[in-house]
């Protein structure tokens, strides 16, 4: 029997000091706290000159690998758009890319922040918005979400980040 | 403390830090350097005694004193500060310690952020040292109490190997009740194991390879080397995140996973290999454990000459399991990084551009400067190097092409091992004189922010003494030392400089913008203290 065949790979991407990391990191937290297994890659380093930052979190019963294989990624989560097109193929066949930019890509969900004034996302809680829409795809409480959020940030942006996570379930993917 | 004791979500460097506390490591100490830093860094925030040493030899030495005094010492560093280490390191081999010394060497296959991808279970054999590699954070943590043990056991050091994915991975880590040192430190002369006379360290050298061949022995049996039993038409000899990788790409197999990988147990792979049909070593970077068991009759695949570049991963291995050698599919690059904006590198590199130098470079930030839109380093080799290759450069040229050549250097890195570099300068100066440049921008800021001894604050950010480059400079000789915070005087001083035969340090002096809001917070804490 396979025993890894039900791991769920998600590979976040942006540029150094965007909060790749921590959203990996909410992310890794909300998994194990929801009781799975998990393993959480990523490069450091030179990363923290405004390099591309790339960070791969895998959970399910039992994981061992820390990097995701590449093109398998289910779930992709970019937060720049200078990233978008270097990150594609971590995506398999039938697998979400989300992005905060559009993309014209009819595979593609995402949020426009330059044309709706309404939105409470910004460039710094992006990071969090797209947890928001990757969590309607995961099997995850949203109480676990919050702990996990809470547990990252400090404590004086918990009210803003919460309100654009739940703003991220919210979006209605285009497409 | 049964809080402590539930699973966390740490890192392979958090999962150290967290066994060194439970170990009640006496000192932690060592040098930064990527990907082992966050080690010492968490080890301190948890409340262990660590500190910065000047580089990787001095911070083994003082392990071994540490370890001489019967207490535990966790010495930490990058692969290529074990060159540095290495003149202590093969002697404390044949003195053994009385406490225990764990050395952890964090190696970067794959050049996330190195000069190199050298494989440091090379140093565990030249050396005769034990070696523990954890492919894991849980192992990282475990290990490190089978490496203090074994230290205490057998009297001798151990080499703890991680590596990029290791250390910076994060995993689910369950702790163990904290097993402190129950002896005190206490020295016992013992002048025969300690100094190594050459009729003394005869001796020592034997009885280290007669513990070896007892080690070895017990490695034959050791529960740090763990099959994992499935079909036996196909076994995998692995180690490190190796396994991790492998286990998935061929859920299957049967496999003989390393932890004790020197002295390594030759006959416990040999009974593994019998039992399956093909049997196949799928191991990072050099082919160490191939060579290991083919050398001793063990028929085994390796994987082709491709693989051992880079980092291995599932998709990597399984092409290896395939034998496909075609080759791989180029991925997109993603963005370099570069320096920050406002950096004060950048005045400086602009400068040297305007006057075409030569420049020998060296390790930090600053080498970034080689890329555009600056392309302003011509060398850099290792940690220190920019006035030496600067030197024989000035020694080898002919007059005009000498007179452009500039060492550029960084201030931890002027620490860490440019100092003797000017030794060197003011004993054998060059007919052109020569221009050494530090780059003083009061951090360690490509590691992320460290202090170091001309920072005169500690790890923790508490006051300490500092040592004041352009004093050092001065007692040493050099005759032309200038301390500059601005772009027309550094202009100037440069264009000077560069038209003299004099021996000149230029201390460009201008904080690490990313740094500057912490630096300014622990200089006005510092100065507030009065002691």
């Amino acid at each position: 029997m396979n025993k890894t065949s039900s791991i769920t790979n998600v590979v976040i991407a942006g540029l150094g000091g965007q909060g790749v990391i921590r959203a990996a990191n909410i992310l890794a937290e909300t998994a194990f706290r929801s009781g799975l297994d998990v393993k959480q890659g990523e490069i450091h380093g030179m990363s923290q000159r405004g390099g591309s930052v790339t960070s791969d979190v895998r959970f399910g019963q039992k994981v061992y690998s820390p990097m995701v294989p590449t093109g398998e990624a289910d779930y992709v989560l970019v937060l720049h758009p200078s990233q978008v097109d270097n990150n594609r193929y971590h995506k398999k066949e039938g697998g979400y890319f989300f992005s905060v930019f559009d993309l014209k890509d009819g595979l593609v969900q995402l949020i426009d922040l330059d044309n709706d004034a309404s939105t409470p996302v910004t460039e710094r809680n992006c990071n969090i918005a797209l947890l928001g829409m990757l969590s309607i795809h995961l099997p995850f409480d949203d109480a676990v979400w919050e702990i996990a959020i809470k547990n990252n940030l400090p404590k004086k942006v918990h009210d803003e980040n919460l309100a654009v996570f739940h703003y991220g379930k919210s979006i209605v993917p285009k497409g | 403390m049964s809080t402590t004791l539930e699973p966390r979500l740490l890192s392979g460097n958090q999962a150290v830090a967290w066994a060194a506390l439970h170990l009640g490591v006496s000192l932690g100490t060592g040098y930064p350097g990527t990907p082992s830093t966050e080690i010492l860094e968490n080890f301190s925030l948890l409340g262990g005694r660590a500190q910065w040493a000047p580089n990787e030899k001095v911070a083994l030495e003082v392990g071994i004193g540490v370890a001489y005094g019967g207490a535990r010492a966790l010495v930490t560093m990058k692969h290529v500060g074990v060159n540095v280490a290495a003149d202590p390191l093969f002697t404390v081999a044949y003195t053994g310690v009385e406490g225990s010394l764990v050395l952890v060497s964090a190696d970067d296959p794959g050049l996330s952020s190195s000069q190199n991808e050298q494989d440091n279970r090379r140093y565990a054999v030249a050396a005769s040292v034990m070696m523990l590699e954890p492919g894991d954070a849980q192992e990282a943590y475990d290990f490190l109490f089978d490496a203090f043990t074994l230290s205490e056991t057998w009297k001798l050091p151990v080499m703890f190997r991680m590596t990029t994915r290791v250390c910076h991975s994060r995993g689910i880590v369950t702790p163990r009740e904290p097993a402190p040192q129950a002896k005190p430190p206490h020295f016992v002369r013992n002048r025969a194991a300690y100094v190594m006379i050459p009729g003394y360290a005869g001796p020592a050298h034997r009885r280290m390879r007669a513990k070896m061949a007892q080690i070895l022995e017990w490695n034959e049996n050791s529960a740090l080397n763990k099959v994992y039993e499935g079909d036996t038409f196909l076994g995998i000899v692995t180690a490190s995140v190796a396994f991790q990788h492998a286990r998935e790409a061929a859920p299957d197999a049967s496999f003989l996973k390393l932890g004790m990988t020197y002295p390594l147990p030759l006959e416990r792979i040999r009974q593994f290999r019998n039992t399956v049909d093909r049997c196949i070593v799928i191991e990072e970077g050099d082919p160490y454990l191939v060579d290991a068991m083919r050398a001793a009759g063990i028929e085994c695949e390796g994987k082709a000459e491709m693989y051992r570049f880079g980092e291995l991963n599932i998709t990597r291995v399984r092409r290896i399991l395939a034998n496909d050698t075609s080759p791989e599919p180029a991925l997109p690059k993603g963005k370099p990084p570069e320096l920050c904006k406002g950096c004060p590198h950048r005045m400086a590199f602009s400068v040297l551009k305007k006057y075409d130098c030569v420049i020998s470079g060296d390790i930090g930030c600053y080498t970034l400067s080689v890329l555009p839109p600056f392309e302003t380093h011509d060398s850099c080799v290792c940690m220190g190097a920019s006035i030496g290759v600067g030197l024989g450069l000035r020694h080898a040229l002919p007059e005009d092409e000498a007179r452009r050549i500039v060492s550029v250097i960084g201030d931890s890195t002027f620490v860490h091992s440019g100092i003797t570099g000017l030794a060197e300068m003011v004993y054998n100066p060059p007919k052109t004189g020569h221009v050494v440049i530090i780059l003083d921008n009061g951090t360690t800021a490509m590691t992320g922010m460290q202090e170091h001894p001309g920072t005169g604050r500690t790890m923790e950010h508490k006051k300490t003494g500092r040592i004041v480059f352009e004093d050092v400079a001065r007692a040493m000789g050099v005759t032309n030392v200038l301390v500059i915070e601005n772009t027309a005087e550094f202009d100037r001083a440069l264009s000077d400089s560069l038209a003299r035969d004099e021996l000149t340090l230029i201390i460009l002096r201008k904080m690490c913008r990313l740094a500057e809001p912490k630096l300014k917070q622990y200089q006005a804490e510092t100065e507030s203290c009065h002691e």
